[in-house]
């Protein structure tokens, strides 16, 4: 108690998810980002690349061949298809034969051996530029050969409408982005709101309320309601049967404390000694069954309790059947019986509570010793994916009442005796074990079985 | 080809010809500062505008140069090539020749709110700004053509021409395009406008057109009668002329009027930058408009009909704004260059 803290909280879910959905958009702003600007530069380049060829065609279709040398009739066309780029300066140039520079600036770059229109970048004055070189060939009188046409444009508009299109695929995926989280975020406070109804009526019951929640809500924290009602049952079942025990026990030691207290009166009030010493024996005797009660109804609010909360493991029911000997040994040497123990060859495994299971062996043993006729026997046997742990003694065994009234708790009541708690002991733990308690009279005696699911072998 | 040859000759024989015509410095002998603008405009007609600029800034002079279009052109290309701008501003009407000085990447960029606000075909790329807005006009000697033959549009001019080839014969003038980059600028628009041009070209040949230097020069002939008309005058020399002079007439063309808007540039890299951008500022709209109005650099549609230039009813659409774009480099291509002075050969043979 003394270093108790309280439970560490982490970090929200809302701000988990805040956090995975601002990493997404985040991640995904600049991976669109750079998809937009490499496809913007894409498609600008398409874009003012077709206008250079276009004024580069129309240059060439204006040149003629005037006395042999080729003239070139520079068309406006050419120079506003040009001026579509409107800041960009604009160089060109027409080679003819041998390299010589018709018209245009005879420093325009010329590129080797690309096709026709064949596009390449260079510097025009200082700035990068682009151009497009497209061929055009004669074959007139005085003149054959190729004629080349260069066209080349600064970048301006390029980068401008490349630009463009970049920003306007992201604003438009920003918004797509911002949308998406808004709704993400509605989204994770509607899914979370079932947590917090469920929070608040645990927080509102009184304390003695164990009624099972009945909030609705999404299936998958309606595991969490559902684990919290299992949980409810539970600790109302142990509370039930603690109180059980002990109304039980207040109940059961009642009578026989009672009968002692008669009979030690009735020691004080006699005056022959071998009367009183009779009267002393039987008080002793009604103290052994009083002791031997007390630790059955132990016994049984152990199993009862062990039935929600023990771990069950994996066990040898042989095991179980040679500790059962064990701990009656001391029982059966007193009353002076022999008692045989039937084992199979090989190994019965069952899915049970160790200590339950032997408490229950204990008492219904203890019952055929105490209450039976000899011969006693007892054993494990398995059949059709079962396990039976069965007691068999050649007497006539407990009546009808008893083994009808055997689930009930107060069937052990005074008239029934030690025998039929025992009964009920072994009842709980077989309920426990998704088992049954079968008892049969037959004609050679009683005979009692505890029977469980058996697991497969290992 | 033979004739080709020769035209060729004669551009690169016209390369380092004769520098400026004037140079004169404005503002305080001790001045600070000195910027250095060379324009094809009249410094007469600058003037007013400089030295209104300079009444604010009294630690700054301007070295002022006064060029022919195509010397300018090509020494401000050559001091670009050699990075030793030898001017702080460029003012010209020859827009083409400033498209190509733009586009060799000779310029500096700058922006204002000032530039920011013109529209898109009086700019380009923040390196170049049109200044002005001057229309081309047929001027004619009031004393000496009758009033049924004022041309009032080139539909006119040709048919005064075809009806009275004699009367006319030598006496009709227009920028020779070989001399005069504005000439040439005017000529080229005018190709491209419309078919009346070859038409124009055709009856200029027929009737022994003369093709000369300079609007000063044809100012002063057609006042004194020795041109009777003279075609594609840059107006604000006319307007500026025809007020102090009654025998001059004014007709804006009312088939489609050309617009120039003079350039201005900053050449990289010059000195005097900041302070030349400021200049740029100041020429543009508002503040040194209502100066430039006076001196007939700013005639708008509503400047014309006051000045009587074009009817009534003339209309916006037909005023045809000279865009500066990289549209005007065609206009500095070699070959067409070449093709369109064969054209204008046929007009105009020389000798």
């Amino acid at each position: 108690m003394t270093d108790r803290t309280s439970p560490r909280t982490t970090l929200s879910l809302q701000a988990r998810i805040a956090l995975a959905i601002g990493s997404v958009v985040a991640i995904g702003g600049v991976v669109v980002m750079i998809a937009a600007l490499a496809y913007g530069r894409h498609a600008a380049r398409e874009a003012f690349d077709r206008l250079l060829v276009g004024a580069a065609n129309d240059i060439a279709e204006s040149i003629t061949i005037r006395e042999g040398v080729p003239v070139v009739d520079m068309p406006v066309s050419a120079f506003e298809l040009l001026a579509l780029a409107p800041r960009d300066r604009i160089d060109y140039r027409v080679v003819g034969l041998d390299g010589d520079t018709l018209t245009g600036s005879p420093a325009t770059p010329r590129a080797r051996n690309i096709g026709s229109p064949g596009f390449y970048g260079a510097t025009f004055e200082g700035e990068p530029a682009r151009y497009v070189s497209v061929t055009r060939r004669f074959a007139e009188r005085g003149f054959t050969g190729p004629v080349e046409v260069i066209v080349g444009h600064t970048l301006h508009a390029r980068r401008d409408l490349a630009f463009d299109i970049a920003q306007n695929a992201v604003v438009v995926l920003g918004a797509a982005g911002v949308v998406i989280a808004v709704f993400a975020w509605l989204a994770v406070l509607s899914t979370l709101r079932p947590l917090g109804r469920i929070g608040n009526a645990l927080a509102r019951r009184t304390p003695t309320d164990l009624s099972p929640m009945s909030e609705p809500a999404p299936r998958e924290v309606a595991a969490l309601r559902d684990a919290l009602n299992s949980f409810i049952a539970r600790l109302q079942r142990q509370l039930d049967a603690n109180r059980d025990l002990i109304a039980d026990t207040a109940h059961q030691l009642r009578t026989p404390l009672a009968a002692i207290r008669v009979q030690l009166d009735a020691v004080t009030d006699e005056t022959d000694p071998d009367q009183q010493r009779a009267l002393l024996n039987r008080a002793r005797d009604r103290t052994v069954a009083l002791s031997r009660l007390l630790e059955q109804l132990l016994s049984q609010g152990l199993v009862i309790h062990r039935g929600d909360s023990a771990r069950k493991e994996r066990l040898d029911l042989r095991d179980i059947a040679l500790e059962i000997y064990e701990a009656s040994e001391l029982e059966i040497a007193m009353n002076g019986h022999s008692v045989s123990l039937d084992i199979p060859e090989s190994e019965l495994w069952v899915n049970a509570d160790r200590l339950s299971l032997t408490e229950a062996g204990k008492n219904l043993l203890g019952n055929g010793i105490r209450h039976g006729e000899p011969p006693i026997s007892f054993g494990v046997s398995g059949a059709g994916g079962e396990a039976h742990l069965w007691f068999r003694d050649a007497g006539k065994g407990p009546g009808e009442t008893v083994l009808t009234r055997m689930g009930n708790r107060f069937s052990n009541g005074a008239s029934a005796g030690a025998g039929g708690l025992g009964l009920a002991i072994a009842h709980a733990v077989a309920a426990n074990h998704d088992g049954r308690l079968v008892p049969a009279h037959g004609d050679t005696g009683f005979e009692i079985r505890l029977v469980l699911p058996a697991e497969a072998s290992a | 080809m033979i004739r080709m040859v020769i035209l060729l000759v004669a551009l690169i024989g016209g390369t380092g010809a004769k520098a400026q015509e004037l140079t004169d410095r404005i503002g305080p002998a001790d001045a600070a500062r000195e910027l250095r603008v060379r324009s094809t405009t009249d410094l007469e007609v600058l003037r007013p505008v400089l030295e209104s600029f300079l009444e604010t800034r009294p630690d700054t002079a301007i070295l002022y140069e006064q060029w022919l279009s195509n010397s300018l052109y090509r020494r401000s290309i050559e001091e670009c090539e050699a990075g030793s701008p030898g001017a702080d501003l460029v003012i010209s009407s020859a827009v083409h020749q400033l498209v190509e000085f733009v586009n060799r990447a000779c310029a500096a960029s700058y922006v204002s709110e000032v530039t920011a606000m013109l529209p898109s075909d009086l700019s380009w790329r923040d390196e170049l700004w049109g200044i002005t807005r001057e229309p081309a006009v047929i001027v004619y000697n009031r004393d000496l053509v009758p009033p049924e033959e004022v041309p009032r549009s080139r539909f006119d001019l040709l048919d005064t021409l075809r009806n009275a080839p004699e009367r006319y014969s030598g006496r009709i003038a227009t920028y020779d395009i070989e001399a005069s980059g504005l000439g040439f600028l005017f000529a080229y628009a005018d190709s491209l406008e419309a078919t009346t041009f070859g038409g124009l070209l055709e009856a200029f040949g027929r009737t022994n057109a003369v093709a000369t230097c300079c609007s000063a020069e044809i100012m002063d002939a057609v006042s004194s009668g020795k041109y009777l008309i003279a075609y594609n005058i840059l107006g604000s020399y006319a307007f500026g002329l025809a007020k102090r002079n009654p025998h001059l007439g004014i007709v804006a063309p009312s088939d489609y009027t050309l617009m120039l808007s003079r350039g201005a540039v900053l050449p990289r890299g010059a000195r005097n930058r900041a302070l030349a951008a400021q200049l740029v500022d100041y020429l543009l709209p508002p503040s040194g408009q209502d100066s430039l109005r006076q001196a007939n650099l700013n005639t708008d549609l509503d400047a014309l009909l006051e000045k009587g230039a074009v009817p009534e009813g003339f209309g916006a659409s037909q005023l045809r704004s000279i865009e500066l774009s990289p549209k005007l480099l065609v206009a500095s291509d070699r070959h067409k260059r070449l093709l369109f002075k064969e054209v204008w050969l046929n007009a105009f043979p020389e000798d």
